[in-house]
């Protein structure tokens, strides 16, 4: 099985097949909408997969290992077929797909996988996230109006650089690639603890007593480092982050409210879109304030 | 004319009882240039060597094949035998017909038989063109060079001098000592590391038979065993060390205040500078980098017209004896050794490669190395133990294990093998230091092995109220003045969360920089780790490959220092031995090379691992391959590289292994 | 494959691992086929490739070299000049009809008794199954007596 453009730079890649994912196309629109926009300022063609499905989430590798790679196999073989890398914006859907293209470099887990989707891969697409697309053109970004003064907690959570030997975009204690971004568009990126700690992922509904522990203690955290927001890279956890606040301040008593933004609303920010344009104003606890006191919405 | 001799054993029955000996000798006694033959009960016994020796007169034999055992059984014995009737000793060859005959083919006599007489035949047709080779005498020069004055390099330069040769001691800081020099205390007898380490580095620097080159590196080294010469660059100093008395004016008044690498960032040094009080040699150097008026030169060199920095001078101009030297430059110069030992030691791992430690993030995050500072009565805060943030006095300390070490993920997977011991010792030390404290140690296993470390261990905890967790940690963070502590206790599988006031990181150990570098200009090698490998693990643990050239201390792997001191201790038996020859003695099979026949091509020089082929000019102008004999050690990578066939070996020349494959199935 | 077909069998022996082994093997009194003819050399890299033509020249049905496991070589590397040798001769030997499986290079320890025994007969075993050398046989055909 090949692997396509599996070594080619990213720099030069002007076209990508686009994986949105559920998320994107529900609760984390925001994210999907300025992903968009800032790509399309930047020049990044995004085609989105055609007939692309459900990359399993967090569902299917808890319970069935072989549905946990079929369903990302097959959206794997189609970008195969179209011959662009695969990039995804949410971090779940990229450590599936990354971590099952992993899986079918073994001859006998692809042979099994073949025989459920019904179909031989031959080729799959080399997959990436929209960070490292934006990372390897970082200095032909062109900044109109830098985030001059505020202060962002980069927060990468889990899935982005772990398993450190199958994902590994970053150092998977202290990734810095968001971090670089957040400078090169002018804002000061706050040095924390917390960038790859789990936010209690799909637990809100079963336990939202962790989620909320877990979250307080990294919004916390995020507000003791000095951070005016905080930017992820991931619906799950803007979600579980961004959501809870209320609760979390009734339950811990003390008001840890910080805004949470997607990377790509910081970085069309930075490009000159407007606040509507990038859904800035759609999150639960409202970044605007803080944005308008820097002058910035 | 070749007329040889062939013997052949029975060895009792090993031999006899499952080849037929009759029909060996009868088919020995048709090979060519085969003038006798004869049979041996035990040919290695005294009438059986007797009986060579006769054979040898009596039928002026000139060459002889033993048939018998294994050549590495008795090679040496039947070399010596012949030498006795007179023969060169080299001009016999052994048919082994015990090992790889007898002993393997004892269920079928014809066929054992039948490759007996092969066996025989391969000899003899080697034995035909087998020539007198002579052991060469090489002079040497009794004088050692040692790199690296730590504990290790020191203790074998003493013993060295003791033994009555002279030794060079180059050591690339200001002083010597090495690692051991900032230990506070030492494990595990809490022995003051300075008060048994300083009466040593004195009694180096006085010792009559031995030069000290400090802040010098080997720059290069050229030769082989008994005949190194060494070049050794003197980095400049900026201050005369022979007018110098040390008397500390200049440090003591010098205005430029830099992080001192010796207190490991902790405390703070002067431009002109000793490492620490006890240093030695006790005299300064200027760090032109820092140093103001250094400074000022580069400035005003450089042509800039903005406002001048100060120019300084202060040490010239309080210094006693006139002797900072702004001319100074580095000085290379040349020595020659018989014997060079490798004490390069070791450095610490550096814990920022783990993020989530926030080692260089918080101040309060320290090594273990800097701990020792912190608790040395003659550090930064003399002996205080103060945290780098605020300097409040801790009381809550957690220890992290294997910082560095075990961690495949950190390419470090191996074992420091010290760090164990110091987390204990540094738990001891801070109670003694102030009751209040209380330590916490995660730790992975707890690895004491050697004399009373395990007690030692075992005091840690019940005596000293060290509390040992079991797990790793999965971060460190600052919240307000603490650091809390996120972990996982696995022997009761539960998370932890502590809130600690110093962090101390158990810093493994690696090889010092540069030692890749060294490793290379030597010749010897070193493995994935980048420590440096000795010649062979369990039995010859202080020497290396390359004869003359020896190991001692941490460069080899993690060692504490009763290992380190005996390490350096056999290297300097080892050295010293060498020096108790008057020459060396090599073994004759090394390379020649036939220089009518030798293109110059060079690709010998490519192969060879001991690097003991060089060129030489000849007088028509072509160059070609010449071989040191000194270095070469006969693996034959050469001779067979060869195209125009120029470079042989001898003991297995071309022509005799040739002539060994075209005898057979004749 | 010929009736009572004997195969012959040239070995180049390090002389630090393989050639011990073999030692190991005699006095370890295991036993392996006696077509072997034992050539020892200082190191598996002293093997020049003209001495394995050579031994084909000569008649061998097939030729092994042993020198040390890669990391064990006496001389640091002579065993992975060897292995270079060896990756290029190989073909080169098919390309004249002499099969690939009749050149072996193998790593054997001054303490893998057994693993000598097991390679001596294997291979034997190996070559008895080839049968005779078919570009003798063709020469043999065409009235040539031996290979130039």
């Amino acid at each position: 099985m090949k692997q396509a453009e599996s070594t080619g730079t990213l720099a030069g890649q002007k076209a990508f097949s686009y994986f949105p994912g559920c998320s994107l196309h529900s609760t984390a629109r925001e994210y999907d909408v300025s992903a968009r926009l800032s790509c399309e300022a930047l020049g990044i063609e995004l085609k989105e997969l055609e007939g692309w499905a459900c990359c399993g989430a967090s569902s299917a590798h808890s319970t069935n290992e072989l549905l946990a790679v079929s369903l990302p196999a097959r959206d794997l073989k189609r970008a195969g077929e179209v011959g662009l890398p695969l990039v995804a914006a949410c971090a779940m859907c990229f450590s599936r797909l990354k971590i099952a293209s992993h899986e079918l470099q073994n001859n006998d887990m692809r042979k099994l996988v073949q025989t459920v989707i019904g179909q031989e891969i031959q080729k799959t697409a080399r997959v990436v996230h929209l960070l490292e697309v934006v990372d390897s053109r970082l200095d032909a970004i062109p900044v109109k109006k830098p985030l001059t003064e505020l202060k962002v907690a980069c927060y990468y959570g889990c899935l982005l650089v772990r398993p450190r030997e199958k994902v590994a975009i970053d150092d998977a204690e202290n990734p810095q690639l968001m971090d670089r971004l957040v400078r090169k568009l002018g804002a000061e990126p706050v040095a924390w603890a917390f960038k790859t700690e789990c936010c209690g992922a799909g637990l809100p509904l079963a336990r939202p007593d962790i989620v909320l522990k877990l979250c307080h203690r990294i919004l916390a955290q995020a507000r003791q480092a000095g951070a005016d927001c905080i930017a992820v890279a991931c619906p799950e956890c803007h979600s579980n982050l961004d959501t809870h606040q209320e609760e979390i301040r009734a339950r811990y008593g003390d008001d840890a409210r910080v805004p949470v933004v997607y990377f790509t609303q910081l970085l069309g920010l930075a490009l000159g879109l407007s606040v509507q344009q990038l859904h800035l104003d759609k999150h639960l606890t409202d970044p605007v304030p803080v944005l308008s006191s820097k002058g910035l919405a | 004319m070749a007329r040889i001799g062939v013997f052949i054993c029975h060895c009792g029955s090993n031999i006899a009882g499952s080849v037929d000996i009759a029909r060996v000798l009868e088919a020995a006694r048709k090979m060519p240039q085969v003038v006798y033959v004869e049979d041996n009960k035990y040919t290695c016994s005294d009438p059986g060597q007797a009986s060579i020796r006769n054979a040898v007169k009596a039928h002026r034999l000139n060459r002889v094949v033993v048939a018998a055992c294994s050549p590495r059984m008795h090679e040496k014995t039947f070399r010596k035998t012949v030498e006795q009737a007179g023969l060169n000793p080299f001009l016999l060859e052994i048919a082994n017909i015990r090992e790889q005959d007898s002993w393997v083919h004892s269920d079928d006599k014809e066929r054992a038989t039948e490759k007996a007489i092969e066996i025989v035949r391969l000899a003899v047709a080697k034995v035909a063109r087998n020539y007198e080779l002579y052991a060469r005498q090489i002079s040497l020069t009794k004088r050692a060079l040692v790199i690296g004055g730590g504990i290790s390099g020191i203790q074998a330069a003493l013993d060295i001098a003791n033994a009555g040769h002279e030794v060079v001691l180059v050591e690339r800081e200001p002083t010597i000592g090495g690692r051991m020099a900032q230990l506070d205390k030492t494990f595990p007898t809490l022995d003051c590391s300075a008060c048994i380490l300083t009466p040593k580095m004195v009694e180096l620097a006085q010792h009559n038979r031995v030069v000290l080159f400090t802040y010098a590196e080997v720059q290069s080294i050229k030769g082989f065993v008994g005949n190194f010469e060494v070049e050794v660059r003197q980095k400049a100093r900026k201050v005369n060390h022979t007018t110098c008395t040390g008397c500390g004016t200049c440090w003591q008044k010098c205005p430029e205040k830099v992080p001192s690498e010796f207190d490991l960032g902790m405390g703070q040094r002067t431009a002109i500078y000793i490492p620490f009080p006890q240093a030695v040699p006790t005299k300064p150097v200027i760090d032109t980098e820092h140093c103001r008026y250094m400074k000022y030169q580069r400035f005003v060199a450089s042509g800039e017209e903005d406002k001048k920095p100060p120019q300084c001078r202060v040490c010239e101009k309080l210094c006693p004896t006139g002797s900072i030297d702004w001319e100074e430059q580095d000085r290379v110069f040349t020595e020659k050794f018989g014997a060079i030992i490798v004490a390069t030691g070791y450095q610490t791992f550096d814990a920022s490669a783990y993020g989530e430690y926030g080692a260089g993030m918080y101040p309060d995050v320290i090594s273990g190395l800097q701990l020792e500072r912190l608790m040395c009565a003659s550090g930064p805060t003399g002996g205080e133990v103060k945290r780098p943030s605020d300097g409040a006095h801790p009381k809550t300390v957690v220890f992290v294990s294997c910082v560095g070490s075990r961690d495949e993920a950190k390419c470090r997977p191996y074992c420091s093998k010290v760090c164990c011991m110091y987390m204990a010792k540094h738990a001891i030390m801070l109670r003694e230091h102030d009751p209040e404290v209380q330590c916490y140690i995660f730790y992975i296993d707890i690895r004491a092995g050697g004399k009373a470390y395990e007690e030692f261990t075992r005091r840690a905890q019940e005596e000293y109220g060290a509390i040992y967790l079991r797990g790793r940690i999965s971060k460190i963070y600052q919240e307000g003045k603490k650091l809390v502590v996120l972990g996982e206790d696995s022997l009761i599988g539960r998370p932890v969360e502590l809130s600690a006031d110093l962090v101390v990181l158990a810093t493994g150990m690696e090889p010092s920089s540069g030692v890749v570098e060294l490793a290379q200009k030597l010749n010897i090698s070193y493995d994935t780790n980048q420590f440096l490998v000795e010649a062979h693990p369990k039995l010859r643990p202080v020497e290396t490959q390359s004869d003359g050239i020896f190991l001692a201390g941490a460069c080899v792997g993690p060692r504490d220092i009763p290992d380190s001191v005996a390490q350096g201790s056999a290297a300097a038996v080892k050295a010293a031995a060498l020096f108790s020859q008057d020459y060396i003695t090599t073994d004759p099979m090394t390379a020649m090379v036939d220089i009518s026949r030798c293109t110059g091509c060079l690709l010998c020089t490519q192969v060879c691992p001991f690097k003991a082929i060089s060129t030489q000019a000849l007088r028509d102008g072509r160059v070609v391959a010449s071989v040191n004999e000194g270095l070469c050690k006969g693996c034959g990578l050469c001779a067979a590289v060869c195209r125009s066939k120029a470079i042989d070996l001898r003991g297995f020349t071309n022509q005799q292994l040739f002539a060994e494959v075209t005898s057979l199935w004749q | 494959m010929a009736v009572g077909f004997e195969p012959r069998v040239v070995g180049f022996l390090c002389n630090w691992c393989s050639y011990a082994g073999a030692d190991m093997a005699g006095t370890s009194r295991m036993s392996y086929p006696p077509n072997i003819r034992i050539i020892r050399v200082p190191c598996s890299g002293r093997v020049d490739p003209l001495f394995v033509v050579k031994a084909f020249q000569m008649g061998a049905d097939g030729v092994l070299i042993a020198g040390c496991h890669p990391g064990d070589c006496h001389y640091t590397e002579g065993n992975y000049h060897m292995r270079r040798r060896f990756a290029l001769l190989q073909p080169f030997l098919d390309y004249v009809g002499i099969e690939k499986e009749r050149f072996r290079l193998e790593w054997v320890s001054a303490s893998e008794g057994k693993r000598f025994t097991q390679v001596v007969t294997s291979f034997t075993e190996q070559l008895r199954q080839l049968g005779p050398r078919k570009d003798r046989e063709l020469m043999a055909a065409k009235g040539v007596q031996r290979a130039v």
